[in-house]
């Protein structure tokens, strides 16, 4: 159930707009001086203020205009913002949500989150330093969001005497930024946030400007109607009630009327709307923004999840797509580990297939990268476990975004924009062949199974493996082994020890298992694996079979002392980086189907105690 | 996407919009989820009037919840302050009542131009399995795409009303015609004035002090909550068109009359403990 859009309000007043700049440009101090002069602060408020500004020692003598915009205890006392925060307010022309986000720490994110619903961005720049670096990142994450209206505010001017010439610079320059950036829609405004010109009141000080005010502006800006876009709804629940049948959600773009063509994806089947069902009667129409009610003609299945759209115009149905990523989490973003997307109503497995580049968002250079960290921007290949309906972002924010969330902590870690579908997937079908898993296992006379010991190097899962297989040979049972030695070697000799290429590795080695049992073989996979993402995955991509998950469960201290390989050594004094278990993470299962706690039983047991769940799966008889 | 969700009614406006809006988004349907009260034994009578009438007219399962260990301790505003009986006998009282019921998801009628603190708040405000919420790992909320996933012990609150502000309250109240709790329409009342407040002694509990002496004022409420915390604002406007023009005209915020807010960074200190 997703509660939340206040669809059902006339909207057309309505503008969201983003501020973006730091402290320093006075940015809170404009946000407090369009809402004391639009006169919608109340006087108790105005009151507080003063007394907070008082306790702080901040400069006291006109009231601290970015004081009233600080929500939280923690900047106020810091002096500094650190999450987005929204501002209410309306004059008579218009209604107003302001998202305001911090200049500091975890910058990208916020202004990304802030920006998501934003119709328009105001970019500050002080007048007497002119363009900075951060003016450039700023319009890049503008830009980067799809917000096509830009108000540069050209703060500051009573440093510069109110100065034409010193504007007019500022103004040309940030013209080749925003051309090279897209961005097509800016309004240049010269104000002075702390005496008001400008704000709301023409300027006296700056005859030479005849534009609008940044009210003004704002009160006639485009409010970014989305009803002319192809019908598109996400279908949040299944509304059944004695007889009626109603696939209830928010239209996300465009308008639907009665009796309108319609394809509901996935499942690709077409139909008609019959009724727009709301509470006070049947619509004629409704559009982006509503939350309705669909009846149609057709009997046909529609779940959770799916998506309604205009039979004439339909979104791309895809696994795999290209996207702009923006990375939320202090853990990083490993390509080939799995995710949940959602995306629109429906929730998927994800995985990056390739990060293309990251992008660096003070130079906007691309760069090559592994892996992406927290306020990281990155260009990547995705792929999902199921094909999704979706439009590109710049053609509908509703359904081209995404976000990510970690499936362990079940965090959202990251958002995405989607700029284009790879057809790929789309071209690549399996050949039907005549002989098949099935028909494999027959004629070795055995079921497939993949054993997958996990645990620290030095452990003894590849001595415990070695024994089993021979336990398994004695069967008559046909087998084999993967291990880092046989895959390091050739598969994945490409790859180093980073979380990034061990998350890689792991995928490769799933994936030639997989291969292996579907040609009927029992596989052993002896592998660190460290992570729990990537075991799960393997459970995932390898649950067909009899897959049990082993936990050579060795004290580190054990493993260090055996050091077969002499790696713990080397890893001790600093010769060998991201070594398990001393400077890289080991998650150990938290529900394995066999933990084998070594330093309580035999080698031979261990064997025993594998071959046995073996032979209760019937994999050996 | 929740196990057992709840919504969570205070018999206030914004819960009155907040239902109003499950009735219409679940229509034919019933809304498929309770309706909780956590009752404070000190809201006004007319509130626990209005609010039997309501759920017998709409036909929803109401629960309502009250803190017996704490109404055997005695715990209420005039004993114990108004920051004690808020603790004990709203946010505790919650917390026992999500937990004795299950409840994953409770949906509240918070909005973010109530008070500075607010203006952070998620849509879908995660709560740790001892319901605290920590500002700093808040889920981030892109476009109207939320993460609602719970990990075991964890609850969640969902406050669709986030972005409307008192003002769309009322508006939207006039063009839905809902009926709220006649306290918020002025009338001759009888009040007496304590720390600045008018105060309706709404019962015996509340007893004066030797040189209080109520008398007869034009008031209204513009939140209510319990009756010895809340005060009135002298007020003649009787109809929802003329409470608009009143907000209109305003000069002061919305929760000036509620007593529990005051102090340096309260609420933000009370929602951080739990409260809604």
């Amino acid at each position: 159930m997703d509660v939340g859009f206040p669809a059902a309000r006339d909207d057309t007043g309505l503008l969201r707009f983003i501020t973006c700049g730091s402290v320093d440009d006075g940015k809170s101090t404009l946000i407090g001086r369009l809402l004391v002069d639009a006169d919608v602060v109340p006087d108790d408020r105005l009151a507080a203020l003063a007394r907070d500004g008082r306790r702080s020692g901040a400069a006291g003598s006109a009231p601290e205009l970015a004081l009233l915009v600080d929500g939280l205890q923690a900047e106020r006392e810091q002096g500094i913002t650190i999450d987005v925060g929204y501002r209410y307010f309306a004059t008579a022309r218009r209604r107003f949500i302001v998202a305001d986000t911090p200049g500091h720490e975890q910058y990208t994110r916020n202004m990304a989150t802030g920006a998501s619903t934003a119709d328009l961005a105001v970019i500050l720049v002080d007048a007497t330093k002119g363009l900075l670096r951060q003016t450039y990142r700023h319009s890049a994450i503008v830009a980067l969001m799809g917000i096509r209206q830009v108000v540069l505010a050209v703060n500051k001017m009573d440093l510069v005497s109110f100065r034409e010439d010193r504007f007019a610079r500022i103004v040309e320059a940030y013209a080749a930024m925003a051309e090279g950036l897209g961005l097509r829609n800016v309004t240049a405004i010269p104000v002075c946030a702390l005496l008001g010109d400008n704000v709301i009141r023409p300027s006296a000080a700056m005859p030479w400007y005849r534009g609008p005010t940044l009210l003004q502006h704002l009160e006639t800006a485009d409010a970014g109607r989305r009803e002319t876009q192809p019908f598109r709804l996400a279908v949040q629940w299944i509304n059944r009630d004695d007889g009626f049948r109603g696939c209830a959600g928010t239209v996300l773009g465009g308008s639907v009327h009665p009796g309108d063509p319609v394809i509901v994806l996935p499942s690709g089947a077409r139909a008609h709307v019959e009724r727009i069902v709301a509470y006070e009667g049947d619509l004629p129409r409704a559009v982006a923004g509503q939350a309705v009610t669909l009846t149609l003609r057709e009997t046909i299945d529609v779940g959770r999840g799916d998506v309604i759209a205009s039979a004439d115009q339909p979104p791309n149905m895809t696994d795999q797509f290209a996207a702009h990523l923006v990375w939320m989490s202090e853990e990083p973003m490993l390509p080939g580990r799995p995710y949940l997307i959602r995306l629109g109503t429906a929730t998927a497995t994800a995985t990056v297939s390739e990060l293309k580049h990251r992008l660096d968002i003070d130079s906007g250079l691309r760069e090559a990268a592994k892996q992406l960290g927290p306020n990281d921007i990155g260009f990547a290949n995705l792929s999902l476990d199921h094909a999704l309906p979706f439009d590109a972002y710049d053609d509908n924010r509703e359904t081209g975004s995404f976000i990510l969330i970690e499936r362990l902590t079940n965090a959202t870690v990251g958002a995405g924009m989607i700029r284009f579908p790879l057809r790929r997937a789309a071209n690549l079908a399996w050949h039907d062949f005549a002989v098949d898993k099935a028909a494999r296992s027959a004629i070795k006379g055995q079921r497939p199974a993949i054993l997958w010991f996990t645990g620290l190097s030095g452990s003894g899962k590849s001595t415990i493996a070695d024994g089993v297989e021979r336990r398994l040979l004695a069967h008559g049972r046909h087998t084999y082994v993967l291990d880092g030695d046989n895959v390091r070697h050739g598969l994945s000799r490409d790859l180093g020890f980073t979380d990034a290429d061990r998350v890689e590795n792991v995928r490769r080695v799933i994936e030639t298992a997989r291969l292996m049992a579907d040609a009927g073989l029992i596989v052993l996979v002896s592998f660190i694996s460290p992570f729990r993402a990537e075991r799960r995955l393997a459970r995932e991509r390898l649950g067909d079979d009899a897959f049990l998950e082993i936990f050579v469960d060795t004290p580190l201290a054990e493993c260090e002392r055996r050091d077969p390989k002499g790696l713990y050594g080397k890893a001790r004094t600093g010769k060998l980086r991201n070594f398990t278990g001393i400077d890289s993470a080991y998650e150990p299962p938290e529900a394995p189907d066999i933990h084998l706690r070594t330093a309580e039983m035999t080698v031979d047991g261990e064997i025993e105690l594998v071959v046995d769940a073996l032979r209760q799966r019937g994999v050996v008889s | 996407m929740f196990a057992k969700p709840v919504i969570l009614y205070s018999v206030g406006k914004d819960s009155s919009v907040l239902l109003h809006l499950a009735l219409k988004a679940f229509h034919p349907a019933k809304p498929p989820f309770a309706v909780l009260h956590v009752d404070t034994t000190w809201k006004f009578r007319e509130m626990i009037a209005f609010r039997d009438r309501r759920m017998k007219e709409l036909g929803l399962p109401l629960v309502v919840h009250v803190n017996r260990e704490g109404l055997e301790r005695g715990i209420g505003p005039l004993t114990h302050g108004g920051a004690v009986h808020t603790d004990i006998m709203k946010t505790e009282a919650l917390k026992q009542a999500l937990d004795l019921h299950g409840f994953d998801a409770a949906i509240g009628g918070a909005r973010r131009d109530e008070e500075p603190s607010r203006a952070k708040e998620r849509i879908f405000s995660l709560r740790s399995a001892s319901h605290r919420w920590d500002p700093r790992r808040q889920r981030p909320e892109l476009w109207h795409l939320y993460n609602g996933r719970l990990n075991p012990g964890e609850t969640i609150r969902v406050f669709p009303l986030s972005n409307w502000t008192e003002l769309d309250i009322w508006t939207y109240i006039a063009r839905e015609s809902i009926h709220v709790v006649p306290l918020y329409f002025a009338a001759g009342r009888m009040v007496v004035e304590r720390n600045g407040m008018l105060i309706l002694r709404d019962d015996e509990r509340l007893a004066l002090q030797p040189q209080e002496m109520p008398e007869l004022r034009w008031v209204r409420f513009r939140t209510l909550g319990c009756y010895p915390l809340t005060g009135a604002i002298e007020s003649r406007a009787a109809s929802v068109p003329e409470i608009i023009a009143e907000l209109a005209r305003s000069r002061t915020s919305e929760r000036q009359g509620r007593a529990i807010d005051h102090g340096h960074g309260s609420m933000e200190r009370k929602k951080v403990e739990g409260y809604f």
